[in-house]
C-alpha cells in the first residue's frame, strides 16, 4: 500500500544565510532511508505518465521501484540504461516541468520526488565501483563537436551502440554549460567531472581545447573517416541590450561572469583569473541564469544582489525554486523595472544604472502580458556591477566555416525530423537547434540525434 | 599538455617559447592568436602567433613577463609543457592590394609586427619596419626584422640605440620626407596604436591594428573582449583581433584594459610571497 501522505520527504538543505556565503551545494540530497520513504509514495500507475514528460525516456517507476526495496544499484542501472548523466539531471532538469508535472501524486498535493531520487541514486553509486561493459566494436567513427548536454548524451548513446565516437570540446574542460555555466552550488564540478569520466570508461573520446571551425573544419573530420558528424554547440553568444553604457568596466554579461566563476574557479584565491568583488549587483533578466548570477554575486560577497526584470514575479522564466532559493538568500526582486542606461564614473566605472517602472499590457505574441514603460518613472539604481542575462543565441563561428550548413534566422541550425542538418551526414541538437533552452532538452536531442546517426550510417551499408 | 620545444629569454622580461600544436601549427595564419592555459589554476591568457612552422608542427608567442600569468607560464622550461593551448583563433590579417606598407612595432609588439613583416615582404610587398623600444637594453628580434623589410628603423624613448624619439615621430617624418605608404600596420600599447592612427589619418593612410583586449574564451562567447569599432560593439576576439584604426575607440579600450589592475597586483603579491 503506497504511503498517501501529500508531500514529498523533505530535503535537507544548507541553512539560507550560510550557504548565502558559500559556494557548497545547497540541496543536501536524500538519505537512503529518506529516498526509500519517498518511493513508498510512487503508486506505480500501469500508465506511466511521468515517463512521458522525460525527454531521455527514463523508466521511472521501475527505478522508484527498486529505491523502494533498497536496490539502490539495480535503480541506478535502470536509469543510466537510457540516461547518461542521471547525477546531473537529478539536480537540474526542471522536473516540475516534465516527470513531475504528469505524476498523478501531483492532482492532490505533490507529486513524487523523482528528480531527488534520481539524484539519489547517482550519489549512492559515485563513489562505488561500476562498470560498464565496452560495447562491442561496429568500426564505425562519429564525431561529436561540443561535449555539452547533447554532445555528451549523443556520444553516450553512440558509444552503447559500438561507435568509435570523439567528441571536440572547444574549452580546456568537458561539460559545456555544466562546466562553464551552471554553478557549483546547483550542480558541483566533481559531478561533472564523474559522470564524464563514466562516457570515457564507455569507450567515448573526448578532445578538449579543440575549436572546430578553426582547427580544423566539419569537412576535414568527414575526410578523416568521421561517417557522421553530431553538433552540439549550444547557444553560447551572449545578448547585450544595446543601451549606453554597456561598455563600461563593471558590465559583464551573464555567459563571461559565470565562466569566471564556475570554469576558471575565479572564487577560489589559489585561482589567477580575477572577478570584481562588488558590492551591489543589479542583474538584469529573469530566467535560470539571472538567478545563477545573481546567487554567485551573493556568494562572493556582494552586500546587495538585484535582480532586475521588466515584467512581474508571475511572469519569471525562472524556475520556481530557483527564485525560492534566491529570494531565502536575501536576493531582492526589482519587478516591472527596465534599465535605460548603465552609468559610470570618470574611470569608466560602473557607479549606477538607470531605469524606468512598466506595467503590463495587452498579451503579446508570446502571450505573456506586453510590459510597457510607465511615463515619468525615470529612477536610478546605485549599483557598481550589472550583470545581463538576457539570454543567449548560438555562436555564428561554425556555421561561417561550414559551407552547406544553413540556419535560420535566429542563427539555430536547420534541422530535418531526422536532426539532420542541410548537410548531409551532419546532424545537430539541443541548443546550437532551438536556442537557449534546458539540458534536458538538449539530452533529449542528443539521445534523438544518436539513433539517426545510428539509423544513417547503417543505411549507407 | 602542449610540449615546450624551445625557450629562449630575447630580453630581460620578454621570453619566446615555441609549443608543440601540430593541429593548430597546421592552420595557423598572421594575425590569428591562441589562448593559453600554463597551469590548473592559470588564466586563460591570449597570445598572438609569432610564428608557426608548419613541417615541425609549431607555433611560438612571444611574451612580456608583466604580471602573475606570464610570470606562471615563463617559469615553466623546455622539454615542460603547457596545459591547455587553442587556437588558431580570430581572423588572419586581410592586407588587400597593397605595394607599399609601413609595420609599426612598439616592444613587445614588435614581436607580432615581424610576423606581419615577414608575410608582406615575402609576398614581394615593400615594407619599413619600425620598431619602438624604450632603451638600448629590450631591443628584441633586430636580426629578424632587418630581414624581414627594405628598411628596419629602430627607435629608443632614451636615445641609446637607433634613433632617439618614438615611433610616430619617425612615421611621419617618412611620410614627409615622401615614403608612399598604402597601408600601415601598427601593433603594440595601446596609446602607441592610438598616436599611430592620428597620424596616419591625417595623411589618409588605411591603418590596421591589432587589439589584445581582456578575453576568456576567445571564442565568442563571453563578451569580455568588446571593443567599440565605429560605434558599434564589435568581439575582437570572432570579430578580430585586427581592426580599422581609425574607427576604434582607443580610449575605451584603454579603461577596459585596466579593469582587473588591483586583482593583478594582489595576484603577482601572492606569486611573490609578498603581502596582500
Amino acid at each position: 500500500m503506497p504511503d498517501m501522505r501529500t508531500s514529498k520527504i523533505p530535503v535537507s538543505e544548507q541553512d539560507p544565510k550560510v550557504r548565502a556565503r558559500n559556494f557548497k551545494e545547497v540541496s543536501l540530497g536524500y538519505t537512503a532511508e529518506e529516498a526509500m520513504a519517498e518511493a513508498e509514495r510512487c503508486l506505480n500507475c500501469k500508465h506511466r505518465p511521468c515517463m512521458t514528460g522525460c525527454p531521455v525516456g527514463v523508466r521511472i517507476p521501475e527505478f522508484i521501484e527498486k529505491v523502494r526495496e533498497g536496490l539502490f544499484e539495480e535503480a541506478y542501472d535502470i536509469i543510466r540504461s537510457t540516461n547518461s548523466l542521471p547525477a546531473v539531471c537529478g539536480r537540474v532538469c526542471p522536473q516540475e516541468n516534465q516527470c513531475e508535472g504528469k505524476c498523478v501524486r501531483g492532482i492532490k498535493g505533490e507529486p513524487v520526488g523523482i528528480g531527488r531520487l534520481e539524484r539519489f541514486c547517482a550519489d549512492y553509486m559515485a563513489d562505488k565501483e561500476h562498470t560498464v561493459a565496452a560495447a562491442q566494436p561496429n568500426g564505425h567513427k562519429v564525431a561529436v563537436i561540443g561535449a555539452g548536454p547533447s554532445g555528451l548524451t549523443a556520444a553516450g548513446d553512440l558509444a552503447k551502440l559500438g561507435y568509435d565516437v570523439t567528441v571536440f570540446e572547444a574549452f580546456h574542460t568537458a561539460g559545456g554549460v555544466l562546466s562553464y555555466g551552471i554553478p557549483e552550488f546547483r550542480l558541483p564540478k566533481q559531478i561533472v567531472k564523474r559522470e564524464v569520466a563514466g562516457l570515457e570508461k564507455a569507450g567515448v573520446k573526448i578532445m578538449t581545447d579543440m575549436v572546430i571551425g578553426k582547427v580544423l573544419s566539419v569537412d576535414e573530420l568527414m575526410e578523416q573517416g568521421f561517417e557522421a558528424v553530431f553538433i552540439g554547440s549550444g547557444a553560447g553568444l551572449p545578448r547585450f541590450m544595446g543601451i549606453p553604457g554597456e561598455n563600461l568596466i563593471g558590465v559583464y554579461s551573464a555567459n563571461e561572469y559565470l565562466t569566471r566563476i564556475n570554469l576558471m574557479k575565479a572564487y577560489k584565491d589559489s585561482y589567477s583569473t580575477p572577478i570584481m568583488r562588488s558590492s551591489s549587483v543589479a542583474v538584469v533578466g529573469g530566467g535560470n541564469v539571472a538567478m545563477d548570477a545573481a546567487r554567485s554575486a551573493m556568494r562572493l560577497g556582494a552586500e546587495k544582489v538585484y535582480v532586475v526584470y521588466r515584467r512581474s514575479m508571475d511572469e519569471l522564466p525562472a524556475r520556481k525554486e530557483e527564485v525560492h532559493h534566491a529570494v531565502e538568500e536575501g536576493i531582492e526582486f526589482l519587478t516591472l523595472t527596465n534599465p535605460t542606461a548603465v552609468i559610470g564614473d570618470d574611470d569608466g566605472k560602473v557607479i549606477g544604472m538607470d531605469c524606468v517602472k512598466m506595467q503590463l499590457g495587452e498579451p503579446d505574441e508570446s502571450g505573456r502580458r506586453r510590459p510597457v514603460v510607465i511615463e515619468g518613472s525615470d529612477h536610478r539604481l546605485d549599483c557598481d556591477t550589472v550583470i545581463m542575462a538576457l539570454g543567449t543565441s548560438p555562436n555564428p563561428m561554425l556555421r561561417a566555416a561550414t559551407p552547406g550548413l544553413e540556419v535560420n534566422k535566429r542563427g539555430c541550425f536547420i534541422v530535418d525530423e531526422a536532426s539532420q542538418t542541410t548537410k548531409q551526414g551532419v546532424f545537430a541538437g539541443g541548443d546550437a537547434v532551438t536556442g537557449a533552452a534546458t539540458v534536458i532538452l538538449a539530452m533529449g536531442a542528443g539521445k534523438k540525434a544518436a539513433a539517426e546517426i545510428d539509423r544513417y550510417i547503417k543505411a549507407q551499408q | 599538455m602542449f610540449r615546450i620545444v624551445k625557450k629562449k629569454n630575447l630580453n630581460a622580461s620578454v621570453v619566446l617559447m615555441e609549443l608543440e600544436a601540430p593541429y593548430i601549427a597546421a592552420k595557423a595564419e598572421a594575425g590569428q592568436f591562441v589562448i593559453v592555459r600554463a597551469v590548473e589554476e592559470g588564466e586563460r591568457i591570449p597570445f598572438t602567433i609569432a610564428d608557426y612552422d608548419r613541417n615541425r608542427g609549431t607555433v611560438t608567442i612571444i611574451f612580456q613577463v608583466i604580471g602573475g600569468s606570464t610570470m606562471e607560464l615563463a617559469a615553466l622550461e623546455e622539454g615542460g609543457s603547457v596545459l591547455d593551448l587553442v587556437g588558431p583563433l580570430g581572423i588572419a590579417t586581410e592586407y588587400g592590394d597593397v605595394k607599399n606598407v609601413a609595420v609599426v612595432g612598439g616592444g613587445v609588439g614588435c614581436a607580432i609586427a615581424y610576423p606581419q613583416a615577414k608575410k608582406l615582404f615575402g609576398m614581394g610587398v615593400g615594407v619599413d619596419l619600425i620598431a619602438g623600444f624604450r632603451n638600448k637594453d629590450i631591443v628584441i628580434l633586430e636580426d629578424e626584422m632587418k630581414a624581414a623589410s627594405n628598411d628596419l628603423f629602430v627607435c629608443t624613448d632614451d636615445g641609446s640605440y637607433g634613433t632617439k624619439g618614438f615611433v610616430t615621430n619617425k612615421l611621419e617624418e617618412l611620410i614627409t620626407s615622401g615614403r608612399n605608404y598604402d597601408l600601415v600596420i601598427a601593433i603594440g600599447p595601446v596609446m602607441m596604436m592610438k598616436f599611430i592612427c592620428d597620424i596616419t589619418k591625417k595623411y589618409g593612410i588605411k591603418t590596421i591594428v591589432s587589439l589584445s583586449p581582456i578575453m576568456i574564451d576567445g571564442t565568442g562567447m563571453c563578451g569580455c573582449c568588446r571593443v567599440t569599432v565605429d560605434g558599434r560593439t564589435r568581439y575582437a576576439c570572432v570579430e578580430g583581433p585586427d581592426f580599422d584604426g581609425h574607427l576604434v575607440d582607443f580610449d575605451e579600450l584603454l579603461r577596459r584594459n585596466s579593469a582587473y589592475k588591483q586583482q593583478e597586483k594582489d595576484h603577482i603579491c601572492r606569486l611573490t610571497g609578498g603581502v596582500r
